[in-house]
């Protein structure tokens, strides 16, 4: 595998999904928008500017949204809304469910903001819980590409390749953009971004960049952790997961949600089912975040790759 | 299209009769609504609706999605009657593998059913969605939603009302069951909605009413909504739930009941003397 792992430079994943969108919308007529008055702080004024046609705003009512995004794709159109993943996910999952999932409606649904490191802001606007409701949604496909080229490629393919809905998280923050244009991305598809032998790290999103650096570092401590991305939670690649558990010796997910019925639940799913390993999750637990600034934050509440070479350490020393 | 009301009245019986016939069989489902749109869905199927039940799909049709998804067995029945499928198969309501679930599924595979709903409050903004696709397309179809009046609690219903006529909605009526009551009792015991005409109003759509049990009345008066130009219209039928059947006309216990087979035979029998 040959992926570019430098940082280029930090860049925030809202900014790929904005992109991803326009030059996805340039080339496809059926792509339509509808904002929830945070067009511009979600990155949908890249298309709102360029095509005011086909961007519809309709206040801040995202329940109607939801259901306005499903009535648009019954008639053909492949509809975008993004609005803050605590609103887009959590206000709007009777929508979600009912008119957009139970009817397999082609609705892109951008959860902004997602985790943390949203920041001051507090608990609030910080959605912890999206994954956990999104995936067990019946036809949804949820993305969460750990960087801003990633995101703008998962926007572009969610658009042009899937059909149903598709929830894709991606967050507010600068963070480091790692990833090639050219990479090869495919949904259902989980990346290995690092070789390695003792533990598997299995992370998504912006912790894939953590999780590295947790690698790098326990490389120099002798212990050889391979890093695995997955950016499709759901449908998840169940092959990528099982080889993990039957080479290494562990598994550690990392995840910027709640452990519980999250990203780590759901590979855990995997790995119980066929080939049981010893695992942890690096993830909230069960509590709500707080002001302060994303990388206070990040610390206080254990999201760093600090905190994942000191897990790493007590699972392989229990092993 | 156009038939003459008595032709309209034949047909309306005709669909009660398999509305209890359907939810004899199944055991469970909501009688009350389903007879007391009757006449409505009648009238919008045989003299206002543009749409070929031999092509359910053809793109120049009109659509009308249900918001309350719980009143299927009148839909199920007019489209039975439509000829979209076979009326035998209303028979099959809400068992195991049926087309005709207990709330419409569009997975299921039935002709003529353009939404999946029931979770109430969410048919308008679907609605809205299809308004505005017609629009950007320049189409001449017109979108009709159906809700009840205690639907109207949920305040979904008044976010999609705002952004419907925010984007100058035309193409869109929607259709309020105006029965005066839900599950727990008379609508303005449970939760007050009036002044209905005056909130639409206020919402900035062009308000209808007409008698929900006259053909006459409720044909003129679509034709009229449909006319309305800048604006979204709304047509609220009066209806009296159950009608048909007196001895369960305006008893809100008949909501969400099935007849027994004893009551099916007598309730069949009041339709077809009143002929």
């Amino acid at each position: 595998m040959s992926y570019q792992l430098q940082n280029r430079g930090n860049k925030p994943t809202r900014f790929g999904f904005g992109e991803g969108v326009l030059e996805a919308a340039e080339m496809n007529p059926k792509v339509v928008g509808i904002g929830a008055d945070i067009t511009g702080s979600v990155s949908m004024n890249f298309f709102a500017q360029q095509f005011p046609e086909r961007f519809f705003s309709m206040g801040i009512a995202e329940q109607n949204c939801m259901g306005v995004a499903a009535g648009l794709a019954l008639e053909g159109k492949t509809p975008v809304f993004s609005t803050y993943g605590v609103f887009a996910a959590l206000r709007t999952t009777d929508q979600i469910r009912i008119s957009v999932c139970y009817n397999n409606l082609h609705v892109i649904i951008g959860g902004a903001h997602a985790g943390i490191s949203v920041g001051p802001d507090g608990a609030t606007h910080q959605a912890l819980e999206d994954i956990a409701v999104m995936r067990v949604l019946p036809n949804m496909t949820v993305v969460s590409p750990c960087d801003a080229t990633q995101t703008k490629l998962a926007a572009i393919k969610a658009i042009n390749e899937l059909n149903g809905p598709v929830y894709l998280r991606f967050g507010r923050e600068a963070v480091p953009d790692f990833t090639s244009e050219g990479q090869n991305f495919n949904f259902g598809k989980g990346q290995l971004m690092k070789e390695g032998k003792d533990i598997s790290i299995i992370a998504t999103g912006h912790m894939v960049w953590e999780a590295l650096q947790a690698a790098y570092q326990l490389a120099k401590e002798g212990i050889d952790a391979r890093v695995i991305n997955i950016h499709t939670i759901k449908p998840i690649d169940e092959e990528i997961i099982i080889w993990a558990a039957k080479e290494t010796k562990a598994i550690i997910t990392a995840e910027e949600h709640q452990v519980m019925g999250g990203f780590g639940s759901a590979v855990a799913e995997v790995v119980v089912k066929n080939f049981p390993v010893p695992m942890d999750f690096v993830g909230l637990n069960d509590s709500f975040g707080e002001s302060g600034k994303p990388e206070e934050l990040m610390e206080k509440y254990g999201l760093t790759s600090r905190n994942m070479v000191n897990r790493i350490k007590n699972i392989l020393s229990s092993a | 299209m156009f038939r003459s009301v008595e032709e309209l009245k034949e047909t309306a019986r005709k669909i009660r009769i398999n509305i209890i016939r359907s939810l004899a069989v199944s055991g469970s489902g909501h009688t009350g609504g389903s007879l007391g749109l009757t006449d409505v869905f009648t009238a919008l199927y045989f003299g206002i609706l543009n749409h070929d039940p031999k092509n359910a799909k053809w793109a120049e049709r009109d659509r009308l999605i249900l918001s309350i998804g719980h009143v299927a067995p009148v839909l199920y029945a007019t489209l039975a009657q439509s000829g979209y499928f076979p009326v035998e198969e209303l028979l099959t309501l809400r068992k195991l593998g049926s087309r005709l679930q207990g709330h419409p599924g569009r997975e299921h595979g039935l002709p003529g059913l353009e939404l999946s709903a029931g979770s109430l409050g969410q048919g308008l903004s679907v609605a809205v969605g299809m308004a505005l696709a017609g629009k950007m397309d320049q189409k001449k179809w017109h979108v009709y939603s159906v809700h009840g009046d205690g639907e109207l609690q949920e305040g979904a219903i008044w976010e999609a009302a705002m952004s419907a006529a925010h984007h100058k909605l035309d193409n869109l009526t929607a259709i309020v069951d105006r029965n005066g009551v839900q599950i727990d009792g008379k609508t303005s015991d449970v939760m007050e909605i009036e002044p209905l005409t005056k909130k639409w109003s206020a919402f900035g759509w062009e308000v209808f009413e007409c008698d929900g049990h006259s053909f006459k009345d409720i044909v003129s008066t679509f034709n009229r909504a449909k006319a309305t130009i800048g604006r979204p219209s709304v047509v609220i039928a009066h209806t009296i739930m159950g009608k048909g059947v007196r001895e369960i006309e305006g008893d809100y216990h008949w909501h969400g009941k099935a007849p027994s087979e004893e009551q099916a035979t007598r309730f069949i029998k009041e339709i077809q003397d009143h002929s």
